[in-house]
């Protein structure tokens, strides 16, 4: 007896609960194995980069707040990157060592809640992101004492930061730094081991370097592979090249080293915040720069090391008081491109898990 | 006159006096039977009400897993949380989608609480207090078992949504795979008690049966919690993946008696493991024997909620090769061997007991680590890339 | 060993069960905010404020709405403009705070609250009237002058608009000394 099947079409999202957003596939199924896909994108488009242009340079940062709103202090430190080198502004030093600490602190929040999530979409009830998010809520609340805000913070502005971090932020800061490496052996001791979590993330969407390469991929993935390429160490900015980090790598480029990449990263991060603590000078945080900002006629491209990947800003100034172009290079949009190479052929469970892995926002993908 | 199955029942004869007390002399005839139907009511009610307290409990338990508190506004700890629950999914719209099959949709939910309630006439909560003592209780605990499959996937094709119809179609998948381990490391227990009757299988054992048959209890409580549904389980209403499996489409209080079908399951599952590997009721004197017995349910009920709390979900084909590759040997193992030590020491003695028991633990860990090495050597080995010590750096941007 | 890693898990799922939940119940506690917290309701001191509007320019999504009336009677008194109108439309609000760095005067600020949830989005416009009899516990954010004296606007005093300046203001009589007696 021979049994014929057809293909069945099923639309994963707009609203689905794994799919981080607004994001929505068109995915042919043979039972629970995919056969063919088409991501559908826009749903949260915003028209950011168009908005940019019709507002002053430093009304921008608040935009920048809401692309990969899990990473807004990364998102603030490539703009006012790119619109000080379009100005030529000279940042004081103390202002570019809050600025990385803030953006480091951004980055283990944001790997923490990639983690949560991932972990959440493998079915693990919640309990990983409850634990991911206690820790996260301690960063979020530092946030809070530097810039009032917790997730939209606009903390940067052209020149350095808006202000200087209040007196009982660095003991908390401190605090921070002495507990969390328990908090992530805890989370290494519930999920790294994990049978299940080994056969649910090993050999799953294993990629190349190749591949990965020629779709541009960047970030975690691409570290994942085995390529040790870091924007913080090819091309450092603020004061990356003053210190010591290393760029954690995987072998397989499957899940699992995805998973392990960020766990790795967020201890490089905290190494990173400590250094800066201990060393960082008094001094001012803001150069003089005018509210309303004109930086001289020319373009500027500034790559950062965003949790999600390279992002950066690509700014046409025509010597007025608001960009004439705003491209955006969002990390979480790119690395979505081998979505076919990954998917096709897994079996649906491993869908989820696999968006989960590639971290994506739908605030940064679609704009 | 009473039922005749009914007539060593020590519950029903209590119940029995009772009503003949009060009753008026000239309706003597019907005293049997309303007795039997209060003892009924008695029963099912008692697990209509210990489901939303496990339900609260649960919750609760779950909560303090993941460092929260759970729900604690509703009454005292918040335990009339499900009754809130309740009444909020009563008074709710009830929706039925378009593309469905009413007449299926609408009776799925019966369909499916139905057999939990069936379940529940076996179990015995004491020493004495049972519905009654099936003679084939085990093989009927089985049949009924399986009944809820129907429901769900008559629940999972009427919808007309295809998350609905994929859950539906894993939990046959999961029936059938698990269904067979189920079975034969029951076959073990039936062997050593000798009877089907539940009652006859506590009074069998001399020391709860989890100490004898380890390896028996652990593929049991594998395939039970498989078969309820629960976490690592739980394909078959995956959230991340499937939205919430067959009762997608579901809403209101058929949605609710799902989840109180659902959940009375997992009260009567627990309630079974209670009684075949943890000798029921029976316990030291000083508490009543039902009081032992919701000891021994709650810990595994416990057990039930930490594994949900703590793993992962495993995907549909390694539950299948869960199912077939690893649990089906392992009770295969626990079969055999204890046919052969039941041919061995036929009746079993203090020295004997410690012996099999010995036995049965070292045979269980040796038979566990060997599969599992054989299994998941290709998939479950920890790998730990390093951090390299000398970078290499990509070329530079700019 | 397989299992090995379930079992490691399980124990901290376990010793997290006897932790204190990390959670906080809502109406009855609440998470203390820092004093720089941008909160919702804005503090708005009207004798401070010269109407300006340099706030509702900075604003990126322009929900000031201020009207001024050069009137004679007001340039008699001083150098202000009376002001008519000065609408905050905070349900479009993303609190960036961005009119707070542009007020010259000190004038405007922050609120603390965070409570100030409605059912309509009419409900969400602060109209001129609410900002001037609102009880003004202003958030220190970009305003060190807060900051500096230690306020905390969650448990310290309301404001009024002599204390908020960034220096000390000058009484009546300083003024007519500089002003009027010249």
């Amino acid at each position: 007896m021979s049994v014929s099947s057809n293909p069945v079409t099923v639309n994963i999202g707009p609203q689905h609960p794994s799919t981080h957003g607004v994001f929505r596939l068109k995915v042919e199924f043979d039972g629970e194995e995919i056969l063919d896909l088409e991501p559908v994108f826009g749903y949260l488009h915003r028209g950011t980069e168009k908005l940019a242009e019709e507002r002053n340079y430093s009304q921008v940062i608040t935009l920048t707040d809401r692309l990969d709103y899990t990473a807004s202090m990364t998102n603030n430190q490539a703009y006012v990157l790119t619109c000080e080198k379009l100005g030529q502004i000279d940042v004081p030093e103390r202002g570019l060592y809050l600025r990385v600490i803030a953006a480091e602190l951004q980055r283990v929040a944001a790997h923490l809640m990639a983690t949560g999530f991932l972990l959440q979409d493998m079915g693990a009830m919640g309990t990983p992101l409850m634990y991911c998010f206690r820790e996260r809520e301690r960063i979020l609340e530092l946030f809070e004492m530097l810039c009032g805000a917790r997730i939209t913070n606009s903390y940067m502005r052209i020149g350095g930061v808006f202000y200087d971090a209040p007196e009982s932020f660095w003991p908390a800061l401190r605090q921070f730094l002495a507990e969390m490496p328990e908090y992530i052996d805890e989370y290494e001791s519930l999920m790294t081991g994990n049978e299940i979590l080994l056969g649910r993330t090993k050999g799953v969407s294993s990629l190349s370097i190749e591949d990965i390469v020629n779709a541009s991929i960047s970030g975690p993935m691409l570290r994942a592979a085995g390529l040790s390429w870091d924007v913080r160490k090819s091309d450092p900015y603020d004061i990356y090249s003053s210190l010591d980090f290393e760029v954690p790598v995987g072998t397989q480029g499957d899940v699992y080293d995805r998973y392990w990449v960020r766990l790795q990263e967020m201890r490089q991060s905290l190494s990173l915040v400590e250094q800066c603590v201990s060393r960082i000078p008094q001094g001012p945080v803001r150069a003089e720069v005018p509210l309303i900002f004109r930086p001289p006629e020319g373009d500027a491209y500034v790559p950062i090391e965003a949790p999600k990947g390279e992002l950066g800003f690509y700014i046409v100034s025509d010597g007025g008081i608001s960009p004439y172009r705003c491209k955006i290079r969002a990390p979480s949009f790119i690395n979505l491109t081998l979505l076919k190479e990954m998917l096709i052929g897994r079996k649906m469970a491993d869908l989820v898990v696999i968006l989960g892995s590639i971290d994506i926002n739908m605030g940064e993908v679609d704009r | 006159m009473s039922p005749s199955v009914l007539e060593n029942n020590a519950l029903y004869q209590s119940i029995y006096s009772a009503i003949n007390w009060v009753m008026p002399d000239f309706l003597d005839s019907i005293v049997g039977y309303a007795a039997a139907f209060a003892m009924v009511m008695l029963v099912a009610n008692l697990v209509l009400v210990i489901t939303p307290l496990f339900i609260w409990f649960e919750r609760r338990i779950l909560g303090r897993f993941q460092q929260r508190l759970g729900p604690n506004r509703w009454g005292p700890f918040g335990l009339l949380q499900p009754i809130a629950d309740a009444i909020k999914l009563i008074i709710k719209e009830d929706i039925v989608p378009r593309g469905a099959d009413r007449l299926v949709f609408n009776a799925a939910p019966v369909i499916l609480f139905m057999p939990v309630m069936l379940m529940v006439a076996v179990i015995p909560f004491g020493t004495q207090f049972y519905l009654v003592d099936l003679n084939v209780a085990v093989l009927y605990i089985i049949a009924v078992g399986t009944l809820e499959t129907i429901g769900i996937f008559m629940a999972g094709w009427a919808s007309g949504n295809r998350y609905a119809l994929m859950g539906a179609v894993r939990s046959v998948a999961m029936l059938v795979s698990y269904e067979v381990p189920l079975v034969m490391s029951l076959a073990a227990v039936l062997l050593w008690a000798g009877s089907m009757s539940l009652v006859e299988i506590v009074d069998k054992q001399p020391v709860p049966l989890i100490l004898l048959q380890p390896l028996g209890f652990f593929v049991f409580i594998a395939a039970t919690i498989a078969e309820m549904n629960r976490a690592p389980f739980d394909l078959i209403e995956a959230e991340s993946e499937i939205v919430a499996g067959y009762h997608t489409e579901y809403s209101g209080m058929k949605f609710g008696v799902f989840q109180l079908a659902e959940f009375a399951s997992v009260v009567v599952g627990a309630g079974f493991i209670t009684a075949i590997f943890l000798k029921g009721a029976a316990g030291w004197s000083f508490l009543p024997s039902p009081a032992w017995f919701s000891l021994k349910w709650l810990a595994v009920i416990f057990c039930i909620i930490w594994i949900r709390a703590t793993l992962p979900r495993v995907r549909v084909d390694q539950v299948m090769a869960f199912a077939w590759k690893f649990l089906l040997p392992l009770s295969a193992i626990n079969l055999i061997l204890v046919a052969v030590e039941m041919v061995i020491w036929p009746s079993p003695n203090g020295a004997q007991l410690w012996m099999i028991g010995l036995i049965n633990f070292a045979v269980a860990a040796v038979a566990i680590a060997v599969l599992a090495t054989a299994l998941g050597h290709r998939n479950f080995a920890p790998r730990s890339p390093q951090i390299p010590t000398s970078t290499v750096v990509g070329e530079k941007v700019v | 060993m397989y299992g090995i890693g379930i079992a490691k898990g399980l124990l901290v799922t376990l010793r997290n069960l006897f932790r204190t939940p990390s959670t906080v119940q809502y109406p009855e506690e609440r998470v203390e905010q820092h004093s720089r917290f941008r909160g919702q309701e804005f503090s708005w001191y009207e004798e401070r404020c010269t109407g300006c509007a340099s706030c509702a320019k900075y604003c990126p999504l322009g929900i000031i709405e201020i009207v001024t009336d050069p009137s004679q009677q007001a340039i008699q008194d001083g150098d202000k403009y009376a002001i008519e109108k000065f609408d905050i439309d905070i349900g479009r609000c993303m609190y960036c705070g961005l009119c707070v760095e542009a007020c010259p005067y000190d004038a405007l600020f922050m609120g603390s609250g965070f409570e100030r949830a409605r059912y309509t989005r009419d409900e969400l416009f602060i109209p001129m009237e609410e900002l001037k009899n609102a009880t003004k516990r202003p958030s220190t954010w970009f305003r060190p002058q807060l900051e500096g004296k230690g306020y905390d606007p969650q448990s310290g005093q309301p404001l009024g608009w002599k204390d908020v300046g960034r220096h000390e203001a000058p009484d009546y009589e300083a003024m007519q000394r500089r002003w009027a007696d010249r």
